[in-house]
Parts: C-alpha cells; sequence; structure tokens
C-alpha cells in the first residue's frame, strides 16, 4: 500500500541526494518526492510517497532518521490530511474544441493557462485520483505533454502524523553526550 | 589570531584525543601533512589506504576511540572505501581525512578529482566536503562526535587543498548542535517492567549479547544479568569477549559456525533477550524457521535495527548501559536448572566431537594451532583476524576473556583485515602483545602492511594458517559443489622468505610438535615476527549451517572411528 511521509531536512547541498540515495540502498520503491521551501529558510520540506508493507514503511522512517540532515518525519498515512497533486497538461485541440477542454478543466476545477493555435495547457490542482479522472477524459483529444508535481501533504488541525520510532526524537540527551 | 585550514585540522583533532592518524600523503592533502610536525600526533605510513582505513578501525575497536586515517584524493580516496565499507557494517568509529582539489576545480574532472563524497554516501554514517578553512573547527567536532556516539560508525572529511592553506579564525565549537541527531538513550519505565516480567516467567530464557554490549561498555551489567537470573548467554561474532568465555553461562559463539549446543539453545529457548546485535542472516539461518518458540525482547540503539530481519516482542530502543543499568534492580534471582541441565548435556554431546578432544595424530589441524596460541596466551594479548575459515576456527578455539580482546572483520567480511586491524590494535598503548591470526588467502591482500609493521616496530605477531587454499570456499566447493575446486587452489609464497626480506624474525611449523616452541619464539622475539604453520589442507569448519537451512539443522563434525576424520556427515547434508 502507498504511504505518505513527511520529512523535514536542513536546507544544505546534498540532502537531497541523501534522502534519494538512502530508498536506492535500502531498497524502497519511491511513487513521488516533492521537495520545497517552508516558513524558515533554514528548512526544507519533503513529502515522500512510498508503496510497501506497512513493517517496511516504518523501516523507512526510521532509515531517514538516521540521516544527520534529517530533523523530523511524520508517516500520514491514514492520518486526516490534506495532500495535493498539481498537474499542467498540454492538450492537442482544435480551435473549436477550445470550449470542451475549458468546460472540462472548470469542472475539476482547473482552468487553462496557455491558449496556443493547436494547443492549450491545462492547470489542475487536486487528490491523485482527481487529477487522473481529469486525465482520462482529456487523453482521447490527444494529451502532447504533462508534468505533476507529486503529492504534497500536510496533517489536517493542530496534530502532526504518527512516528513510529521512539526515543529517536528525545532531544533531552543532547547535553549528556556533548 | 588567524590560522590556516590545515593546522585548525591538526588542533581540533589533538582536543579530540587523537594521537596517531594512519595514512599516505599525496597532492591534494599535502598542505595538511606540512604542517603535522607542529602537533603531538604520530602519523603511521601505511603502504596502502586500505591499510590506513583498517588499521583506524582496528584502533577503535581495542580502544572504543575514534581512529583516524588520511589519504590524499582521487585512488588515495577510492582505496579507502573497503575499508570505510567494513567499518560502517561493524558500526565503527573511524573518522577519514582525505585530500580534494582546490574547490573551484569541484566538478571538472582536474587531476585525481573524484567524488569521495558521493562514492562513500551509502557506507559513511556521514561526510562532509570543506571548501573553508573557516568550516573546519566545526566539520571536525561534528564528525568525531557523529562517528563516537549513538551507533558509531565512519564519517569522512573531504578536504578542499586550498581550504587547507587559506586562513581563518580558529573558534573552537564547545558546543555541538546537530538538528537532527539526537541518539536515544533509554527506553519508558513501563516497557523495561515489562521485559522484567517476561525474563522473570521465562522457562528457558536465553541472552543473545552483541557488539553493542561493547559499544556500550555494559559488560559488567551483561554479567549481572546473566549471573542473577542464570541466563546462559551466546554471542555474535562481534560479541565475543563481551561475556568471558570461562564462564559456565557462556555458550560460545551462534550462528552459522556456532556451537551446536549454541544453536540448539536458540531453537529451543521460550525467551531471546537480544543486547546490541542485528540479527544477521549468519546468525539467524533460515528466518521462517528462527527460534521458532521464543518470545524475544530486543535491546537496540537503531530504530531501523527493530523488525529488520526479526519481528520481536518487545523492543526497547536505547543505550544498553543505561537501559540495562535500569533494567537491573528489577530482576529477580532464578535457577533455570531444567534448562541448564538441557544444555549441559547438549554441551557435552559436542564435547565428543570437538577437533580438540580428538588424538593428537601427527597432523597440524588449524583448530589445534589457535588452541595452543590461546593456552600460550590468553587474557595477555588481542587477537585480530581476516577473514575464512581461520577466522571462524579463530571464533571458537580463542576463547576471548574481555570484551575488546577478538577483533574481526564480522559484517563485511573483508579479508585482508587481520594485518593492518593488528596494527592500529597495537597502537591502543604501544606495549601489548597483538597475535594476528591469518589466513594465506586473506593475509596476501594487505600483506604490503608488514613494511609498516616493522617501520614502526609494532609488536605483532602474524600467525597464519596456511592451508594453500581459498579454504572457506574451498569448503563450500566441497559440500556444496561436488568438490570442484574452482578459483580456489592457491600457490602462495614462502611467507618466512618474504618476512626475512622485510627483516621480519619467521618460522615455518609443518607438525604438531614445533607449535609451542614456535609460539615461545614468537612471544620472547621483540616487534614482528610471522609463523608460517603448514596446516591439513583440506579440512572444513564445523558444525555449519548451510544457507538457508534452519540453525538447528547442522552439518557436524562427525565422531571419529580412526584417527582420520571424514570430511563430512553426509546424512545430515542430504536432510
Amino acid at each position: 500500500m502507498q504511504h505518505t511521509l513527511i520529512a523535514l531536512v536542513e536546507n544544505k547541498p546534498g540532502v537531497l541526494n541523501r534522502v534519494a540515495s538512502l530508498f536506492r540502498r535500502r531498497n524502497f520503491n519511491i511513487e513521488s518526492l516533492n521537495v520545497g521551501r517552508t516558513e524558515k529558510p533554514e528548512i526544507s520540506r519533503m513529502t515522500i510517497v512510498v508503496d510497501s508493507q506497512y513493517n517496511k514503511a516504518s523501516q523507512v522512517e526510521a532509515n531517514l532518521y538516521k540521516l544527520v540532515n534529517v530533523i523530523d518525519v511524520q508517516d500520514l498515512t491514514n492520518q486526516p490530511a490534506v495532500s495535493r497533486d498539481l498537474a499542467l497538461i498540454k492538450v492537442k485541440v482544435h480551435p473549436d474544441q477550445r470550449a470542451e477542454v475549458a468546460n472540462l478543466a472548470s469542472i475539476f476545477r482547473g482552468k487553462i493557462v496557455d491558449v496556443a493555435e493547436e494547443t492549450v495547457i491545462v492547470e489542475v490542482t487536486g487528490t491523485e485520483d482527481k487529477i487522473e479522472s481529469l486525465v482520462e477524459l482529456l487523453r482521447p483529444l490527444g494529451i502532447l505533454e504533462m508534468v505533476r508535481t507529486g503529492n504534497v501533504a500536510m496533517m489536517r488541525g493542530n496534530s502532526s502524523g504518527i512516528r513510529h520510532t521512539p526515543g529517536a526524537n528525545g532531544h533531552e540527551n543532547l547535553e549528556a553526550e556533548n | 589570531m588567524l590560522r590556516s585550514g590545515a593546522e585548525i585540522l591538526w588542533e581540533c583533532l589533538v582536543r579530540e584525543g587523537v594521537d596517531v592518524i594512519f595514512g599516505i600523503p599525496g597532492g591534494a592533502i599535502m598542505p595538511a601533512f606540512d604542517m603535522l610536525t607542529q602537533f603531538p600526533i604520530h602519523h603511521v605510513l601505511t603502504r596502502h589506504e586500505q591499510g590506513a582505513a583498517h588499521m583506524a578501525d582496528g584502533y577503535a575497536r581495542a580502544t572504543g576511540k575514534v581512529g583516524v586515517a588520511v589519504a590524499t584524493s582521487g585512488p588515495g580516496a577510492t582505496n579507502l572505501v573497503t575499508g570505510i565499507a567494513t567499518a560502517m557494517m561493524d558500526s565503527s568509529p573511524i573518522v577519514c581525512i582525505t585530500g580534494q582539489v582546490v574547490s573551484n576545480l569541484i566538478g571538472g574532472d582536474a587531476f585525481q578529482e573524484v567524488d569521495v563524497t558521493g562514492i562513500t554516501l551509502p557506507i559513511t554514517k556521514h561526510n562532509f566536503l570543506v571548501t573553508r578553512a573557516s568550516e573546519v573547527a566545526q566539520t571536525v567536532r561534528e564528525a568525531f562526535y557523529i562517528a563516537r556516539s549513538g551507533r558509531p560508525g565512519p564519517v569522512l572529511i573531504d578536504f578542499c587543498k586550498d581550504a587547507q592553506v587559506e586562513k581563518a579564525k580558529f573558534i573552537y565549537p564547545e558546543k555541538i548542535d546537530l538538528a537532527g541527531y539526537h541518539p536515544p538513550i533509554c527506553p519508558g519505565q513501563a516497557d523495561l517492567q515489562n521485559a522484567a516480567e517476561m525474563i522473570s516467567k521465562a522457562e528457558r530464557p536465553l541472552i543473545l549479547a552483541g557488539q553493542g554490549l561493547k559499544i556500550s561498555s555494559a559488560a559488567e551489567e551483561l554479567k549481572q544479568l546473566a549471573i542473577t537470573a542464570n541466563i546462559p548467554v551466546a554471542m555474535t561474532i562481534l560479541g565475543l569477549g563481551v561475556f568471558p568465555a570461562s564462564d559456565p553461562l557462556s555458550l560460545g559463539m551462534m550462528g552459522m559456525h556456532g556451537e551446536a549446543y549454541c544453536n540448539l539453545a536458540i531453537q529451543n529457548a521460550d525467551l531471546i533477550i537480544a543486547l546490541g546485535m542485528r540479527f544477521d542472516d549468519r546468525v539467524t539461518g533460515n528466518l521462517r524457521t528462527y527460534a521458532p518458540r521464543a518470545k524475544k525482547i530486543h535491546i537496540e540503539i537503531d530504530p531501523a535495527e527493530v523488525h529488520k530481519n526479526v519481528t520481536v516482542d518487545l523492543p526497547l530502543v536505547g543505550d544498553l548501559k543505561a537501559t540495562l543499568t535500569q533494567l537491573l534492580p528489577l530482576i529477580k534471582p532464578k535457577s533455570n536448572s531444567n534448562w541448564m541441565a538441557t544444555i549441559e548435556d547438549w554441551r557435552n554431546e559436542s564435547q565428543m566431537r570437538d577437533i580438540l578432544s580428538q588424538p593428537k595424530n601427527g597432523k597440524l589441524y588449524t583448530a589445534q594451532v589457535i588452541g595452543e596460541i590461546w593456552e600460550a596466551t590468553h587474557d595477555e594479548v588481542i587477537v585480530t583476524t581476516g577473514v575464512g575459515q581461520h577466522q571462524m576456527w579463530s571464533a571458537q578455539y580463542y576463547r576471548a576473556e574481555r570484551p575488546n580482546q577478538f577483533i574481526t572483520s564480522g559484517g563485511a567480511g573483508t579479508m585482508g583485515f587481520g594485518l593492518p586491524s593488528g596494527i592500529g590494535a597495537w597502537f591502543s598503548n604501544r606495549q601489548g602483545e597483538v597475535w594476528v591470526i591469518d589466513g594465506d588467502g586473506s593475509f596476501q591482500m594487505t600483506q604490503a602492511e608488514l613494511s609498516t609493521a616493522i617501520q614502526e616496530n609494532a609488536n605483532v605477531k602474524v600467525a597464519i594458517m596456511n592451508n594453500s587454499y581459498l579454504g572457506m570456499v574451498r569448503q563450500w566447493q566441497e559440500f556444496f559443489f561436488e568438490s570442484r575446486y574452482v578459483g580456489t587452489p592457491l600457490r602462495g609464497p614462502d611467507f618466512a622468505m618474504i618476512a626475512a626480506a622485510h627483516g621480519i624474525p619467521a618460522r615455518r611449523v609443518t607438525r604438531h610438535d614445533e607449535v609451542q616452541s614456535a609460539i615461545e619464539f614468537a612471544r620472547t622475539t621483540p616487534g614482528p615476527v610471522l609463523l608460517d604453520f603448514r596446516v591439513v589442507k583440506e579440512d572444513a569448519v564445523y558444525p555449519m549451517v548451510p544457507t538457508g537451512a534452519a540453525l538447528d539443522e547442522m552439518i557436524r563434525r562427525p565422531i571419529p572411528t580412526t584417527d582420520e576424520f571424514s570430511p563430512i556427515d553426509v546424512e545430515k547434508v542430504a536432510a
């Protein structure tokens, strides 16, 4: 099954490589991985979707923690969370079909962001399922190009996601070791 | 006051307590070496960078401190890789410092440029690229802290040549604040209570003691736990020595070449208490049939090891010493007398098959040679090994009494580990005696370090179990490939002459009655000595659990009817 993990990492060169390398090394399959800035300039946030068994997902999390640059990991799987994917879809379209595409897009709360003689680009945001549905509807018209961000996710309300690794979050012991 | 990156590097090393480093200079690390004479650090010139990494590793395992290896960029750095991977697999704290080309040339394929931080990413606990002198102090401080804390491991610092020369203000960071690095300390009280209850209810408990106990300096706590509740102790190969082999509760090494009584105990136990070990496949045999009757408690500092290979009933993530210290007051005395009696029966049966119980027939068996080295030296020396048959026999017959006495490459199984790790271990106090028990195949992989041994006059006694084969592979070919010895016969040099060419005293031993005097010769001759034991060529390590078999489906050493041993118990293999 699919697991969605959030990793807060230090915004330093090479950190994305460390994370990606870890997945390869431990033979975990990444479905999607998204990196971006957070409200703190020194911290980046990754949303990682992996396809694996439950206990393997907790292994992913434990291994992520072992990376020195990874600050926090949350498992959002089966948690109340907002999850979004953004897609840009370039569709081959005859001028008299533009209205049809615009209609479809608006049903999915998407919009046309570029119009050319023979093509339009549709922008749509939503869950992966929703975007899949639109893609299937547009496919008969002829999709020329498509790009998707992969999932970004955030817990609803005040809470954070599940943490599987007892002790690994403890901050109280830092002084003792130093 | 402004100081060069090189000066800051050595100053920080001195403050970390480093007084010896192992390595080879070269273009990109020359500015650093140039400053070395101004600091109280002894440089050991190795003959290959792999040797440097193994020496740092041997030093680390003998002392518990961080070992340091230094190499130049490019091939110097890549030669470290085997040694770094070895340290990674065995959680050994080493810091490797490599030179790197001038920072603005990075990425341009300059002479001797190699992306060593990329190469070592999956085999280091962490690594750093230093491009400015101002980063040096913080980086070194963090590198040593990461290397030795939590589950230790190798850390690499790739140090650009211009940063070695550049001057910066030297500010020693008193505190480390790594936002994403917090090794766990101790599990909660409720879990400890649960563990204590499981131990008190168990009728056939067993401790699996791993290297984590050594790293955490918890040998004494282990002893108290075992003796208070009368729990027998099986050890992983890296755990050997953490519980004295002479203690009646010791079951020696577990796993593929563990004693039969030890593996039988695992398969029949109703409670397994795994301490600082990771259920390696060489330890468990077939996972589906592993310890089927046992509830399992796993105390381990690395959360990623919990449930990795074996799903356990109660994981306790934390430092072993801290955890056991809190657990011990909850443990009540027990006798487990039936269980102990059963194990004793198994032990007696194993004793009959033991090669050391067989009448001497004049031939030179490796197990006997190692047994005699143990008789002559035990408790006084450090032993390191290469990898192969001699290593397994050393684990079985060199009955280590102290933690950090038996040093071997377990997880990576790196041939050639013996001599350099032995030299490194000798540097733990530069006074003791180190025995390197090696095979002829393994020894030749890092033989060049004999030069290092004599240049440093390191007191290492190299005992080569010379059977003219890559013996362990030959054994597998005999057992599982119908004795087709492909690529395993090994025509070695005359090791005594090799030693003589280095100015190292040596002896060749071909008969059993020469063993004792040869050991005596080695021990009374100061400095490095080499002994070439021409042992029985086609001997096999018993017992053996074939890969994929259950832990109690062992190939046993047959009880001999004559003074010759038939090589294999065919019935058992077929089953």
